[in-house]
């Protein structure tokens, strides 16, 4: 059978790095073809070449065994070719339907595409208002529109770019309904993802990428999880020790009743968050993006204190009126989760984002407010050794540094100083496995020191593997922590969902759909 | 008061509005694409000279406006090469225009320095009031007019409007669809700037048909913050503009008749004023109610 796309020897090189190579595979007609590899691996880089977002140096493309040339993305939609961006390309202050119009080469009028868009909902069994603006919508929302503007264009191939990792557990299930009724029509479907437990459920082939080459193609249901792991980081996976049960003391972070206004143009508020952490404890706080878990960290952090009311104890004293610096001498730290920017300056040295943060515990500043350069270069360097920081020493400049290395250093810099509450947002995002697992056994062992920490992150199976209890985040107000041992994964997906209440009929309706797909 | 005075005072409104409305639909459409030009009083003077010195030259007007559209376009030209393709700081580059412009103008002015011209004047002469407000007025009135309606309805309901501003919205995204993000902003830039020169013809060619140096008095800046006052629409733009022109007028009228409404600076200083009103009134309702294009003045760089 003659492939629906055929790469052969696919070649992007930018100044300083290859980003493929050599790349060569082939996606069959009404297959679901996994594209497997770490971040930096270059499956971004090959599928915006496939959908003509940017140009290979060496190698040709195929599609139904005739080679193109694929100049722009309107060319790859009249080849058939349909994308679904990770980082969406939406307007937010444009309607649904205006966003779909956008993204075809030659929309009928408005009504008639009005009728079109209801007709492709019906037929894949998605709901969404076309009239309504964007920024208005939920994530899954928004990928809806994604979907619907790729399909309503009877695409041959629709390339996915990590589509779920913004989903919650239910809106997941019901994306591969979509994808499955697809490819049983005869669509071809190119999934990209780093989701080990998703592609063995879902994908017929897997391709993976390791530094821009293929490393190998193997059958994910034959697999397992651990395997192709091990194939994407091209090592032995490390496994994370667990910290010994039952040293969990007396709460060391106490928050009750906080209420705080959201972040300006399109925050959430905090409503009414009540939490504690233990000492040796990791609570786990899950929640699609946007849903106040950067307005809890910066309030906790001591960022935002205008408009803030409740109660914040640390140890038993109250802080909630406290400064950021007043609260990291007493011992609680914080780490939101941009790291460019908010966590650290790139344009200065590591040695001097180490002073940022790190100049009290690690005595960094003398009397009068001088810098102690010398210790600073020390402690940077100490950081970058206790932490295997990839880098040029602690002069090296924060930007030079990647996304993992640099979240490698910064989460140092932090668990160095012996913080007693620990509050990090969106520990992994974006990290390499090998850097990741390093990360949460840094955390973990900082919680078996006696330390409370507050972890925030969209990737559930993190929280699962790393916490003693969960909690879970939706329109700014957060849910009772739960004990991990025994949480239902579907119950999590609900409060996520924004479903409470255990006898809701809407949520027992939920669950019982969740259940049927 | 005679109709005859009240017709006299709305034609000079009227006149004071168009030459604000031609300027500000041009920003208003540059704008909407997602690039600041602050270089409009420096675009409007130097479509006033070279409209003036091609109506003194040829003898015909009309030929003079004709050249000072494509000089404010050429002015533009240099923005749009050194902020969309050089990345120059748009707000920099912009207040160099400004200021080029005053520079270019007086020095390209100066052998016109205290000469006439024939007016781009009404095409027939009415001597009924009513059919002289409505009919009577320079063909560059209804012209702002008939712009206002092209521009509304070019970026309500035209599929390239709705890509004008898909590429002022988000100028990643635009350009993961596949629009030629660049080349938009170039189009918007040169239409702002052919826009920005008319208007300033209107000064030399028919309000005073005679040149002077910095002709156009500030309404430059008093155009980008219309555009800010109507947030970003051509209906309220039209208001904005017919309510200033009337303001203008009404205080030389008050002047004219030997008691000052208010003292001239404050006039000078009303459009400002009211853009702050207007701006402070809209941000206390809806979160982003404004409608300002959100990558306004944000440089794209695209990876290929």
């Amino acid at each position: 059978m003659t492939p629906r796309l055929e790469l052969s020897g696919i070649t992007k090189r930018f100044p300083g790095v290859t980003a493929n190579e050599d790349v060569s595979f082939a996606v069959a007609p009404g297959e679901i073809h996994a594209l497997l590899g770490e971040n930096g691996a270059g499956k971004s880089t090959l599928v915006k070449i496939i959908y003509g977002v940017q140009r290979a140096d060496e190698g040709s493309i195929a599609i139904d065994g005739r080679t193109v040339s694929i100049g722009s993305p309107n060319e790859a939609r009249r080849l058939g070719i349909g994308m679904v961006f990770q980082h969406f390309s939406l307007f937010e202050a444009m309607t649904v339907l205006e966003n779909i119009a956008l993204g075809m080469d030659n929309p009928p009028s408005g009504r008639t595409l009005d009728a079109r868009i209801r007709e492709v909902l019906t037929e894949y069994d998605l709901s969404l208002d076309p009239q309504r603006e964007v920024h208005t919508l939920s994530v899954g929302e928004r990928q809806r529109i994604e979907i619907v503007r790729a399909l309503i264009q009877k695409p041959k191939l629709l390339i996915m770019d990590e589509p779920t990792s913004v989903l919650t557990p239910q809106e997941v299930e019901r994306l591969f309904k979509v994808l499955r009724q697809l490819r049983d029509e005869g669509c071809s479907i190119l999934y990209i993802s780093h989701k080990l437990a998703e592609i063995k459920a879902l994908c017929d082939t897997a391709t993976i990428l390791r530094g821009g080459k293929v490393v190998g193609t193997c059958d994910p249901a034959r697999e397992s999880a651990r395997s192709m792991a091990e194939m994407m980081i091209g090592g032995s996976l490390k496994d994370i020790s667990t910290k010994a049960k039952g040293l969990i003391g007396k709460p060391r972070l106490a928050v009750d009743g906080l209420d705080a206004p959201g972040e300006p143009p399109f925050g959430t508020s905090l409503k009414s968050v009540s939490l504690s952490v233990r000492a040796g404890e990791i609570l786990g706080i899950a929640g699609v993006a946007g849903n106040g878990q950067n307005e809890l960290v910066s309030v906790l952090s001591g960022e935002r204190l205008t408009g803030v009311s409740g109660s914040i104890h640390l140890d038993g004293a109250e802080i909630s009126r406290l400064g950021v610096g007043a609260r990291r001498k007493r011992g609680l730290s914080a780490l939101p989760e941009e790291r460019n920017g908010h966590s650290a300056i790139g344009a200065m040295t590591l040695a001097e984002n180490a002073v940022l943060s790190a100049r009290g515990p690690a005595g960094l500043t003398a009397a009068g407010g001088l810098l102690r350069l010398g210790r600073a270069r020390i402690y940077a360097k100490t950081v970058i050794d206790a932490f295997s920081v990839r880098a040029n020493g602690p002069e090296a400049a924060a930007a030079s540094l990647s996304g993992g290395n640099l979240q490698k250093f910064l989460v140092g810099r932090e668990i160095l100083g012996e913080p007693k509450v620990f509050i990090v947002s969106q520990p992994t995002w974006g990290v390499d496995a090998g850097a990741a697992a390093f990360i949460r056994q840094a955390m973990i062992d900082l919680a078996s020191r006696g330390a409370a920490i507050l972890c925030l992150s969209q990737d559930l199976d993190e929280l699962l593997e790393l916490s003693d209890r969960i909690a879970v985040m939706n329109g700014g107000r957060l849910s009772e922590a739960m004990e991990v041992a025994g949480v239902s994964i579907e119950r999590i997906g609900l409060l996520m969902g924004g479903v409470h209440g255990e006898d809701d009929p809407e949520s027992e309706a939920m669950l019982g759909a969740g259940r049927a797909a | 008061m005679s109709l005859d005075l009240v017709v006299a005072i709305l034609m000079a409104a009227a006149g004071a509005a168009t030459p604000l409305l031609i300027a500000a639909l041009g920003e208003l459409v540059v704008e909407k694409s997602g690039v600041l030009n602050l270089g409009v009083e420096g675009m409007m003077l130097i479509g006033a000279v070279a409209g003036f010195a091609v109506s003194y030259t040829t003898g015909v007007p009309a030929l003079g406006a004709v050249a000072a559209l494509l000089a404010g376009a050429l002015v533009s030209l240099v923005f749009a090469l050194l902020t969309l393709s050089l990345m120059a700081n748009q707000v920099a580059t912009g207040l160099a225009l400004a200021i080029f412009g005053t520079g270019v103008s007086a020095l390209a002015g100066a052998p016109f320095v205290g000469i006439t011209t024939t007016t781009l004047g009404p095409l027939v002469a009415f001597d009924d009031p009513i059919l002289r407000l409505l009919f009577g007025q320079s063909p560059l009135v209804y012209l702002a007019l008939l712009l206002t309606l092209a521009v509304w309805w070019f970026l309500k309901h035209s599929r390239q409007g709705l890509i004008l501003r898909a590429v002022g919205e988000s100028s990643d995204a635009a350009h993961a669809i596949g629009y030629p993000v660049l080349k938009i902003r170039y189009l918007a830039v040169l239409f702002g700037g052919a826009m920005a020169g008319l208007a300033g013809s209107y000064y030399s060619l028919v309000l005073t048909p005679m040149w002077a140096e910095r002709l156009t008095a500030g309404r430059g800046w008093i155009a980008i913050a219309l555009v800010v006052f109507a947030s970003w629409k051509p209906g309220r733009l039209l208001l904005g503009a017919y309510l200033f022109g009337f303001v203008i007028t009404m205080e030389l009228q008050a002047k004219a008749a030997g008691f000052a409404l208010f003292a001239p600076e404050f006039l000078s200083a009303l459009p400002y004023l009211a853009t702050i009103v207007v701006l402070a009134v809209i941000s206390l309702g809806r979160r982003n109610a404004t409608h300002a294009p959100a990558c306004l003045g944000k440089p794209f760089r695209p990876a290929v």
